[in-house]
C-alpha cells in the first residue's frame, strides 16, 4: 500500500535534497564530534550517512517508476544577477537517479569496506586522527557528487564538478607525508588538481559561451538541460558556436574522465588509499564526464563532427591505456589504466550517440571496478600483514630479499595467493572475468552493446574498441596469474593473510552484482533502455541526427530510427558478440601461456638470466616503452611543464624580484623617496625652515640686544629719555595749536 | 618801565645766574650756597607777587630746612669731587641741545599767549595774607592738609629706618 | 602796572630748564637732587604768579603743599643717598648702574 501511495503523483520526490544533506550532516557530525567518539562511531556515522543517501535514492527510484517523466524540485533562488536568474534545483529523472543509485550504492559499500581498511591502516601506521579525517572527506565526496548528478543546470553541475575535484585532491594526498621524497603523494594530488583544472577551464569556456549566446535569447533555462529548450536555443545560434561549446566540454570531459590528453593524473592518483581509488577513480568521479556528455546530448546530437571527435578520443584512449596496462607491475596501476581504458569505452559510446550503452557500461563498470580495486586493497593488506609477520619472525626475515624496501603493491612480490586468500581470490576472479567481458557476466552485456553500436555508427571506433577489449582480457589474465597463481615470489606473500569480514563482505556483495548485473539490460528486455528513455528521448535524438545527417549527405541506409532501432534491439549483434568473446578467450589463453607456462620455464633458468616478466623477453624494447607509459609524463614535462616553470621562474626571479624589487623598488622608488626626503630635510627643512625659525629667534635676540642698550643703568639716561618725551609732548601740543 | 619791572629784571638775572652757578660749580658746598641764593631770590619774587606767607614759608622751609639738610649731608659725605672715568660722553651735549629745544618751545608758548588778559578789578588787600591762607587751608583743603601730615610722618619714619645701622 | 604774568612764566620756565639740565648733566647725586629742588621751585613760582593773575588763593595753597612734600622728599632722599654712600662709598650716579640690562 505504501508503495502504491509512493508511486502515485508526488511521492518521495521532495526528499531529494536529503541525498545531499545526509552526507553533509554526517561529515559535520564527524568533524565536530569525531575526535571524541571512537573509530566505531565515526565509521557508523559515515556509513549511515551514505547509506541513508542511498535509501533516499532508492525511494526516488521507486517514485520514478510511477512517474517516469521525473520532476524538478526547486530548492532556493541561487543567482539573481540582472537578467540571469538561476535556481538551485534538484533534477529527479531517470538519468540522475541512475547515477544517484550508483554513487549511493557503491559508495555505501565502499564506506563499509573503508572502515576495516582504515582501521588496519591506523593499526600499522599510527596516527588515529587519520580515521576521522578520512571519513569526513569521504562523506564530503558523496555530498558533492550527489550535487553533481542531481543538478538542474550546468552551473550547479559545475559546483559539483569542482567539488569532486577538490575531494579527489584531498584524498589522493591523504597520506601527505608519504610518497617519494616525503611529498610524493602531495605532488600526485597536485597533479590531479591541476590537470583537472585544465579540463575545468574547458568546461568554463563552454559555460561562458552558452551564457553569451543563449542568454539574450532566453530568460531562464540558459544553463538548463531540457532537450527542447536547448535545441530551440541552439538552433538560433551559429553551428560553429555549438561545435565550440561541445568541444570545450570535451576538454572538460577529458580532464575529469581521464581521457587523452589529460589522463596523466589518474595513475598517479593511485597514491591514495585503495577505497579512494575504488570510489572516486573508478566508480564515480571519473564517470562525471560521461554523465556530462549524456546530459548534453541535446547539443551533441546537433553537431556530428563533435560526436565523431568524442568517439575517436574515447576509442584511442581505450586502446592506448589498454596497451600500457599490459606492462605495468603495480597492481593498482594496472587497474588504473584499465579504468582509463574502460572510460574510453564509455566516452566513445556516449560520444557516438549510444547513450544507453554508455550509461549501462558506466553502471556495470562501477560495480566491477570497485570490486577489483577493493580486492586489490585486500590483497595489498594481506601482503602487509604477511610482511609484519615476517618482520617479527627472525627465521623468516632472513629468507626475505630486499627487506626494508618491500613494496606490497608490486605484483612481482606476489604469487600463489589463491590458497592463502581464498575469498579475495574468488571475488577478484569474478571481477576480472566481468571486466574481460566473458559471457554471461555483466561486463559482457554492456561492452557488447557498445561494440554493436560502434559497428553501426563509427566503424573506426569499433576496431579501436575491439583491440582494446583484446588487450583488456590479456592484462586481466596476466594480473590474475601473476597475483594468485604460481609460487609465492616473496616471503610476505607466502605468509599473507585474509582480510577481516568487514572488508570481505562488501566484496562479496559487489561480486554478486557483477555476476548478475547483466540482467539490467538484457537484449529483448531492455529494462534499462526504457528506463533511460524517459530522460534521453532516443526517438527525438534519432530524428535530430537523421535530419542533420541527411543535410550533410551522410544518410546511411536505415538511418531513420537506427538509433532507436539499435537501442530497441539492445544493440545485440551476434557476430560482434562472438568476435569479442573469441578475442577475449584468446587473450586469456595467451596470458595463460605466458604467465603460467613460460613463468615455470623461467624459474628453471639461473637467476641472472631471469627477466621479471616473460613478456619482456618477447617484446623487448616495446615492453620497456609500454612499462614507461610511452614516456607521456616525460613528454609533458619537457614540452609544457619545463617551459612553464622556466617562464614562471624568470618572471618571479628576474622580472619580479630583480627588476621590480631590487631595481625598481629599492633603487628607483626608494632612491627617489630618499632623495625627496633628503631634499625636504636638508635644504628645505634645515636651511629654510630652521633658518626661518632660528632667524626669527636670532632677530629677536639682536633686536633685544639693540633695545637692551636703552637700559644703560645710568639714571641720567633715563632722565634724558624722560626729557625727550616731555619735549616731544610739548612740541606736539604746540603744533596742535595751543 | 616801572620800578617793579626793573626790580624784576634784576632779580631775575640774579636768580638765573645763581642757578647757573649751582649747575656748573665743581664744589658741592658752593652749589648749595648758590641754590640758597636762588631760593632767596624766589622768595622776593613771592613777595612781589602778593604771597607773603608763601615767601616766608619758602625762606623757612626751603632755604632754612632743606638746604641745611643738604649742607649737612654734603659735609657728611666729604663733598668729594667725583670725577672718575667719563662715561656717557654725549650726554652733556645732548642735554644742552635738548634744553635749548625746550627753551625754544617755552619761549614760543610764552610769547604765543594772547588771551592772558589780567583781571579788571584790583587785587584785594588781604590776598595772600596768612589769615586767609589759613582759613582756606582748614576749610577747603582740610583733607590734603591732614594727609600731608601723615606724609610727613612717613618721611620721618623712612628717614630713620633708612639710616638706622644694622645691629651686628 | 604790575609785571605781566608772562615774564614770570618765562622766568619760571628758564629756571625749570636749568634744573632739568642740571639733572641731565651733573653726576653728583646731591647736585642732581638740588636741581630737582630748583625745578620744584620753578613750578612754585609759576603757581604763585598764576594765583596772582587769576586772583585765586588756591594757587598759593598748592604751593604750600608742594613745599611740604618737597621737604618730606628731601628728607627721605638724603637718607637714601647716605645709605647708598655707606655701601658704595661714592655718590656718583654713574656708579649706580647695576640695573644695567
Amino acid at each position: 500500500m505504501l508503495l502504491s501511495e509512493a508511486t502515485s503523483a508526488g511521492g518521495f520526490f521532495n526528499l531529494v535534497p536529503l541525498v545531499v544533506f545526509f552526507p553533509i550532516i554526517g561529515l559535520l557530525l564527524n568533524i565536530i564530534l569525531g575526535g571524541r567518539l571512537g573509530e566505531k562511531a565515526i565509521g557508523t556515522i559515515a556509513c549511515l550517512a551514505s547509506g541513508l543517501a542511498f535509501m533516499v535514492a532508492v525511494l526516488l527510484g521507486i517514485s520514478l517508476i510511477g512517474n517516469p517523466e521525473g520532476i524538478t524540485v526547486p530548492f532556493l533562488n541561487w543567482i539573481a544577477i540582472g537578467s540571469l536568474q538561476l535556481e538551485w534545483a534538484f533534477q529527479v529523472d531517470t538519468l540522475s537517479v541512475t547515477m544517484m543509485l550508483v554513487v549511493g550504492g557503491v559508495g555505501t559499500l565502499i564506506h563499509i569496506y573503508a572502515v576495516g581498511y582504515m582501521h588496519e591502516d591506523v593499526r600499522h601506521n599510527g596516527d588515529p586522527g587519520r580515521f576521522q579525517r578520512f571519513f569526513v572527506y569521504f562523506n564530503l565526496f558523496i555530498a558533492v557528487m550527489m550535487i553533481l548528478v542531481s543538478a538542474n543546470n550546468y552551473l550547479m553541475l559545475f559546483v559539483g564538478w569542482e567539488g569532486v575535484g577538490l575531494c579527489s585532491y584531498l584524498l589522493i594526498g591523504f597520506w601527505y607525508e608519504k610518497g617519494k621524497d616525503g611529498i610524493g603523494n602531495a605532488v600526485a594530488g597536485k597533479k590531479a588538481f591541476i590537470t583537472n583544472r585544465i579540463g575545468d577551464f574547458g568546461f568554463l569556456i563552454a559555460a561562458l559561451l552558452m551564457f553569451k549566446y543563449f542568454q539574450p535569447l532566453a530568460e531562464n533555462g540558459v544553463f538548463g538541460f531540457d532537450f527542447e529548450t536547448v535545441q530551440e536555443l541552439a538552433g538560433l545560434v551559429p553551428a560553429g558556436i555549438i561545435f565550440a561549446i561541445t568541444m570545450f566540454m570535451l576538454l572538460g570531459v577529458t580532464g575529469k574522465s581521464a581521457q587523452l590528453p589529460l589522463f596523466v593524473w589518474l595513475p598517479d592518483a593511485m597514491a591514495g588509499p585503495t577505497p579512494v581509488s575504488a570510489l572516486i577513480h573508478a566508480a564515480t568521479m571519473v564517470t562525471a564526464g560521461v554523465y556530462l556528455v549524456a546530459r548534453s546530448y541535446a547539443m551533441y546530437s546537433m553537431v556530428p563532427e563533435a560526436q565523431t571527435w568524442v568517439a575517436v578520443v574515447g576509442g584511442v584512449t581505450a586502446l592506448f591505456a589498454a596497451t600500457i596496462a599490459v606492462a605495468q607491475f603495480d597492481i593498482k596501476k594496472v587497474l588504473a589504466y584499465s579504468t582509463i581504458s574502460q572510460l574510453g569505452f564509455m566516452v566513445a559510446a556516449v560520444g557516438m550517440g549510444a547513450f544507453v550503452a554508455g550509461m549501462f557500461h558506466l553502471v556495470i563498470h562501477a560495480f566491477f571496478k570497485a570490486l577489483l580495486f577493493l580486492s586489490a586493497g585486500s590483497v595489498i593488506q594481506g601482503l602487509e600483514r604477511g610482511y609484519h609477520q615476517v618482520e617479527h619472525d627472525p627465521m623468516l626475515a632472513r629468507k626475505m630479499k630486499h627487506g626494508h624496501q618491500f613494496d606490497p603493491q608490486d605484483m612481482r612480490n606476489m604469487g600463489g595467493l589463491r590458497t592463502r586468500m581464498k575469498t579475495t581470490f574468488w571475488v577478484y576472479l569474478i571481477g576480472a572475468v566481468a571486466l574481460a567481458g566473458i559471457f554471461p557476466l555483466a561486463g559482457f552485456w554492456s561492452k557488447d552493446e557498445i561494440l554493436a553500436e560502434a559497428l553501426h555508427l563509427q566503424p573506426v571506433v569499433y576496431w579501436l574498441l575491439t583491440s582494446a577489449a583484446f588487450f583488456t582480457a590479456f592484462y586481466m589474465g596476466r594480473q590474475i596469474l601473476m597475483v594468485f597463481f604460481g609460487q609465492p615470489r616473496s616471503e610476505p606473500a607466502a605468509n599473507a593473510q585474509e582480510s577481516p569480514a568487514v572488508m570481505t563482505i562488501p566484496l562479496i556483495v559487489l561480486a554478486g552484482v557483477s555476476l548478475l548485473g547483466g540482467a539490467l539490460n538484457l537484449p529483448g528486455l531492455h529494462t534499462f533502455t526504457t528506463w533511460l528513455e524517459h530522460t534521453i528521448n532516443l526517438e527525438e535524438v534519432g530524428t535530430a541526427v537523421t535530419s542533420v545527417l541527411t543535410k550533410i549527405g551522410l544518410a546511411v541506409a536505415p538511418v531513420k530510427g537506427s538509433m532507436a532501432e539499435g537501442a530497441a534491439e539492445g544493440g545485440f549483434n551476434l557476430t560482434v558478440a562472438l568476435l569479442s568473446t573469441g578475442l577475449a578467450l584468446g587473450a586469456i589463453a595467451l596470458a595463460y601461456y605466458f604467465y603460467y607456462h613460460r613463468v615455470r620455464a623461467m624459474q628453471a633458468l639461473p637467476t641472472v638470466r631471469r627477466t621479471d616478466d616473460p613478456l619482456r623477453a618477447v617484446l623487448g624494447p616495446v615492453f620497456t616503452l609500454l612499462e614507461n607509459k610511452y614516456y607521456i609524463d616525460e613528454l609533458y614535462g619537457a614540452i609544457i611543464i619545463k617551459p612553464y616553470t622556466a617562464i614562471a621562474s624568470f618572471l618571479a626571479d628576474k622580472v619580479e624580484w630583480v627588476f621590480w624589487h631590487d631595481f625598481f623598488h629599492d633603487k628607483v622608488l626608494s632612491g627617489a623617496f630618499h632623495s625627496l626626503t633628503w631634499l625636504l630635510s636638508k635644504p628645505i627643512d634645515t636651511n629654510v625652515i630652521d633658518g626661518f625659525a632660528n632667524g626669527l629667534a636670532e632677530g629677536t635676540q639682536e633686536l633685544a640686544a639693540l633695545v637692551r642698550r636703552i637700559q644703560s643703568g645710568y639714571v641720567r639716561n633715563y632722565a634724558l629719555s624722560m626729557f625727550v618725551g616731555v619735549i616731544l609732548i610739548i612740541g606736539y601740543i604746540i603744533l596742535r595749536g595751543i | 618801565m616801572t620800578i617793579q619791572l626793573i626790580l624784576f629784571i634784576i632779580l631775575a638775572l640774579v636768580a638765573v645766574v645763581a642757578a647757573l652757578g649751582m649747575l656748573f660749580s665743581k664744589n658741592s658746598v658752593y652749589a648749595a650756597l648758590y641754590l640758597v641764593l636762588n631760593f632767596m631770590t624766589v622768595a622776593v619774587f613771592f613777595l612781589l607777587l602778593n604771597a607773603p606767607f608763601i615767601a616766608v614759608a619758602q625762606v623757612t622751609v626751603y632755604a632754612g630746612a632743606i638746604m641745611v639738610l643738604f649742607l649737612f649731608v654734603i659735609m657728611l659725605l666729604g663733598a668729594e669731587q667725583v670725577q672718575h672715568a667719563n662715561t656717557l660722553v654725549w650726554q652733556r651735549p645732548l642735554g644742552i641741545v635738548l634744553a635749548g629745544i625746550l627753551l625754544t618751545e617755552a619761549i614760543y608758548i610764552t610769547l604765543a599767549q594772547r588771551g592772558m588778559v589780567p583781571m579788571d578789578q584790583p587785587l584785594p588787600e588781604t590776598f595772600g595774607a596768612p589769615a586767609e591762607i589759613g582759613v582756606d587751608l582748614f576749610t577747603n583743603y582740610l583733607l590734603p592738609f591732614e594727609i600731608t601730615s601723615v606724609l610727613l610722618l612717613v618721611a620721618i619714619i623712612g628717614a630713620i629706618v633708612l639710616t638706622k645701622s644694622e645691629k651686628k | 602796572m604790575p609785571v605781566p604774568v608772562e615774564y614770570y612764566l618765562g622766568l619760571a620756565s628758564i629756571l625749570f630748564i636749568l634744573g632739568a639740565l642740571g639733572v641731565l648733566i651733573r653726576r653728583n647725586s646731591l647736585i642732581i637732587f638740588m636741581s630737582v629742588e630748583l625745578m620744584l621751585n620753578a613750578a612754585n613760582l609759576a603757581f604763585v604768579s598764576f594765583a596772582r593773575h587769576w586772583q585765586q588763593p588756591s594757587g598759593q595753597i598748592f604751593v604750600f603743599f608742594i613745599m611740604t612734600v618737597a621737604a618730606a622728599e628731601v628728607a627721605v632722599g638724603l637718607a637714601l643717598i647716605v645709605t647708598i654712600f655707606k655701601s658704595k662709598a661714592s655718590i656718583d650716579v654713574d656708579q649706580m648702574s647695576s640695573l644695567k640690562g
